[in-house]
C-alpha cells in the first residue's frame, strides 16, 4: 500500500518539470502533457489518501505528514477545478511548484501511523481539519497569484521585460485570481476557525482559549479580513492586494507550522 | 528661358513649437488654400499638404523668391508674427533640395516618428485635393507621384515601416498586459499628432469603449473627436476627466509638462485604484516622469515603447539610413529630369540624339557600299545632316517660341514625349 504516496509524488514531480519545460520553452504539447501528468497525480494522491484512512481507520489529517499531503491534494484539485471555470495563462506552472514542496514536506516528514489521542477522537476532526486545509490551499493559490502578479507588474514598471512578460497573463487578470482564490479562501477559513472552536467548545468546554494556533489563524483571518474590507471599500486591489495576500499566507503558514514548532498549546499534537 | 523652378514653404514639429503651428492661418479642416497661393505673382503650380505636425506647400515658380515670400505671408497671415520669426519658424528648399525634402516626407523620414505610415495617405490627400482644384500641372504632378512611388520604394526595401507600426502595436500590447480586456476601457487624447491618432486607432480597433479627445484649442479637439466618435474635452479639464479613463495617450508639443505626478495622486485615490496607463509621445515629454512612481500608473514615453519593440535602436538606425541613401538616389534621378525641363538642355538632347542617329546611320550605309567616291561619301553625310536640321528646325523653333511659363512646361514637356517616350534615353 506504500506504494501510492511515492508514486504521487513523483507524478507531482514530473508534471512540475514538463510545466516548467513548457513555461520556458513555450511549446504546447507541453502543456497539455503537464496537466494530464498533474491530474493523474492528483487520482493517484486521492487514492493514496483512501488507502492511507483504510490502513489508520480515521481521516489522515492528524500528523505534519497527513495535514500536509491533505493540503497539498486540496490544492491539486482546488487547481484543477478553477481551472475548468477559470483560466489564467501559466497559473499551474507556479501551482504544480508549489504542490511539489508541499510533498516534499509531506515524504520528510514521520509517516509513522500513532493512535490516535483521546482528545482528538471526535466527527469534528475532519470536518475542522479539511476544511481549515483547504482554506490554506486557496489562501496558497492567492499567494502564487500574488507572486506572479509582482513578478510581472516589477518588469511592466521597470519597461525592462524578461521571461514574465510574455509568459504571465495580465495584471488585470491576475488581480482578479486574487480576488477569485480569497472568494473561496476567506469563507473557508472563517469556517475553519468556526468549526475549531465549537468542537474546542465540546472537547474543552470553552469556544476561545488563546491557544497560540487559535491567536494565529485569528491573525491570518484578520489580515485576510482587512484586505478584503480595503479592496471594496478603498480599492486596495492589485499591487497592494499582492502584497497582503503573501503576507497573509505568511501568517497562515506560521499558523500550521511556525506554531506547531515554536509556540507549542494544545494543538502541537499536529506534528 | 529657364523653366519654373520647384520650391517648397513648410512648417514642422522641428522647427516650430504648436504655439506657433496652431497659429498659421490654415490649420488642417479649413479650406483649401491653394486656389489662393496658387494666385501669388510668380506661382504656376501648387498644391498644400496640412498634417497635425506639419504644414508644406509645394510651389513650381517662374521667380522663387518672391513666390517664396508670399507663400510665407500667406501661412502666417493673421498669426501677428515678425517677419524674422516667420523667416525662423518656418523652411524654405528650392530645386534639389525641394525634392529632397518631399521625398523624405513621403518616405515617413521626416516624421516624428520616423516611418510611421499615415503620411504618405495625407500626401496623396492633398495631391488629389489640388488636382481637383486644378492647381498641380505638368511639374508638380510628375514630382509629387515620384514622391509616392519613392515612398514606396522606401517601404518595400527597407523595414521603416515595421518600427512605427510595431510601436502602437506595442502600446496596445502593454494595454492589455496591464488593463486585460480593453472592451469597457476608455482612451484619452491629449493634444493631436500622426503617432498618437495610430495609437488610439490602433486601441479602438480593439474595441475600446470610449475616446475623450483633449486640446488647448477646443475646437480642434471636437474635430478629432468627431473622427473617434468620441467627446471633447479642454486642457484645463484634463485632470477632471482623468478619473474616467484607463489610457492615456498625450503629445501635445508643449514645451512643460502638462500632467503632474501630484496631479494624478489624489485621482488614484477617486479611482479606487483602478490602474492608469500613461503614454507620453510628445518631445519634448508631456508628462511627469515621476507618475511612474504611483501606485497603478504606469508610464511609458516613447522611447520606452520603442524599446518594447524588439527592433533595436542600431537596426533601426540602419533601416533609417537605407531610405535616406534611396530618397538621395531617387532625388539625383529627378533632379534630371527636372533640369532636363527646361529649353536649352532640351535642344542640347534634341540635337544629341539626332546626331547620334545620324552618325549610326551614315557609318551603316558606308559600311555596305564600299565603293564610293569620297566626293559621294560626302554628299551622302551632307544629306543626313541637312535631313536632320530640317527636322529639328520647326520642333526647336517652337521651343525657343516665347509664351507664358505654364504653357511653355507643357510644351517642353510633350516635346520631350515626343522625341522620347523614355525619358532616359532622352538624357
Amino acid at each position: 500500500m506504500d506504494v501510492l504516496f511515492p508514486l504521487t509524488v513523483l507524478g507531482y514531480v514530473l508534471a512540475t518539470i514538463i510545466y516548467l519545460v513548457w513555461f520556458i520553452k513555450q511549446q504546447k504539447d507541453s502543456r497539455f502533457a503537464a496537466r494530464w501528468v498533474l491530474t493523474a497525480a492528483g487520482i493517484l494522491h486521492t487514492l493514496s489518501l483512501i488507502a492511507r484512512y483504510l490502513e489508520v481507520g480515521h481521516t489522515p489529517i492528524t500528523n505534519m505528514h497527513e495535514a500536509v499531503s491533505f493540503f497539498a491534494w486540496s490544492m491539486t484539485w482546488g487547481f484543477l477545478i478553477f481551472r475548468w471555470r477559470y483560466r489564467v495563462k501559466n497559473f499551474g506552472v507556479f501551482v504544480s511548484v508549489g504542490i511539489t514542496l508541499l510533498m516534499a514536506v509531506a515524504a520528510m516528514s514521520s509517516r509513522e501511523v500513532v493512535p490516535l489521542p483521546p482528545a482528538l477522537r471526535s466527527h469534528w476532526l475532519p470536518v475542522h481539519a479539511s476544511i481549515a486545509l483547504m482554506a490554506n490551499a486557496f489562501l496558497a493559490m492567492g499567494f502564487f497569484g500574488g507572486i506572479m502578479y509582482l513578478l510581472q507588474e516589477r518588469e511592466i514598471k521597470s519597461r525592462r521585460f524578461g521571461i514574465f512578460f510574455e509568459r504571465l497573463p495580465s495584471l488585470e487578470s491576475l488581480d482578479s485570481l486574487n480576488q477569485h482564490c480569497l472568494a473561496v479562501g476567506f469563507p473557508l477559513l472563517t469556517l475553519g476557525i468556526i468549526t475549531g472552536s465549537v468542537w474546542a467548545k465540546q472537547a474543552w468546554g470553552s469556544y476561545w482559549q488563546w491557544d497560540p494556533k487559535e491567536t494565529w489563524s485569528l491573525i491570518t483571518w484578520f489580515i485576510y479580513a482587512a484586505l478584503l474590507h480595503f479592496r471594496f471599500t478603498m480599492g486596495w486591489r492589485r499591487r497592494r492586494a499582492a502584497i497582503m495576500s503573501i503576507v497573509g499566507f505568511g501568517a497562515a503558514l506560521f499558523t500550521l507550522w511556525g506554531v506547531t514548532f515554536l509556540l507549542g498549546g494544545v494543538h502541537s499534537y499536529a506534528g | 528661358m529657364l523653366a519654373d523652378t520647384l520650391l517648397i514653404v513648410g512648417v514642422n514639429h522641428k522647427v516650430a513649437p504648436v504655439e506657433v503651428r496652431e497659429k498659421l492661418a490654415h490649420n488642417a479642416g479649413c479650406e483649401n488654400p491653394v486656389v489662393g497661393i496658387k494666385a501669388i505673382p510668380g506661382c504656376r503650380e501648387c498644391c498644400f499638404l496640412g498634417t497635425c505636425n506639419r504644414v508644406e506647400v509645394i510651389c513650381s515658380s517662374s521667380s522663387p523668391e518672391t513666390t517664396a515670400h508670399a507663400v510665407r505671408q500667406h501661412l502666417f497671415a493673421g498669426s501677428g508674427l515678425s517677419d524674422e520669426e516667420i523667416e525662423r519658424y518656418s523652411y524654405l528648399h528650392v530645386g534639389g533640395e525641394a525634392v529632397h525634402h518631399l521625398f523624405r516626407v513621403a518616405a515617413s523620414l521626416d516624421s516624428m516618428i520616423v516611418g510611421e505610415p499615415q503620411i504618405l495617405g495625407q500626401l496623396k490627400k492633398a495631391y488629389r485635393a489640388a488636382a481637383e482644384l486644378q492647381t498641380v500641372g505638368p511639374v508638380l504632378n510628375r514630382f509629387i507621384n515620384k514622391s509616392f512611388s519613392v515612398a514606396k520604394r522606401v517601404r518595400t526595401e527597407t523595414n521603416i515601416g515595421s518600427s512605427a507600426v510595431s510601436i502602437s502595436y506595442a502600446a496596445v500590447q502593454l494595454a492589455k498586459k496591464i488593463l486585460g480586456s480593453l472592451a469597457d476601457k476608455r482612451v484619452m487624447l491629449v493634444g493631436a499628432g500622426e503617432m498618437a491618432e495610430l495609437a488610439a486607432e490602433h486601441l479602438i480597433a480593439q474595441g475600446v469603449a470610449g475616446v475623450v479627445v483633449a486640446n488647448r484649442t477646443l475646437e480642434r479637439a471636437i474635430g478629432l473627436a468627431q473622427r473617434f466618435n468620441g467627446t471633447a474635452v479642454s486642457l484645463e479639464g484634463l485632470a477632471e476627466e482623468l478619473e474616467n479613463v484607463d489610457i492615456l495617450i498625450s503629445s501635445t508639443g508643449a514645451t512643460g509638462l502638462v500632467l503632474m505626478r501630484d496631479d494624478v495622486k489624489p485621482i488614484m485615490r477617486q479611482r479606487m485604484n483602478r490602474p492608469l496607463f500613461l503614454i507620453d509621445i510628445a518631445v519634448p515629454r508631456d508628462l511627469d516622469p515621476k507618475l511612474n512612481d504611483l501606485d497603478n500608473v504606469y508610464l511609458y514615453d516613447i522611447d520606452n515603447l520603442k524599446d518594447v519593440v524588439e527592433v533595436n535602436k542600431s537596426e533601426r538606425q540602419k533601416e533609417a539610413d537605407h531610405a535616406s541613401r534611396i530618397v538621395v538616389e531617387e532625388t539625383g534621378k529627378f533632379q534630371l529630369w527636372l533640369d532636363g525641363m527646361d529649353v536649352t538642355p532640351t535642344i542640347v538632347a534634341m540635337r544629341q540624339k539626332a546626331d547620334s542617329i545620324r552618325l549610326s546611320e551614315v557609318e551603316r550605309t558606308l559600311s555596305q557600299l564600299k565603293d564610293l567616291s569620297p566626293k559621294q561619301v560626302k554628299a551622302i553625310e551632307v544629306l543626313a545632316s541637312s535631313l536632320i536640321n530640317k527636322m529639328l528646325h520647326h520642333p526647336i523653333a517652337f521651343l525657343k517660341e516665347k509664351s507664358e511659363a505654364e504653357g511653355q512646361t507643357r510644351k517642353l514637356e510633350m516635346v520631350r514625349r515626343v522625341f522620347a517616350p523614355q525619358p532616359h534615353f532622352f538624357l
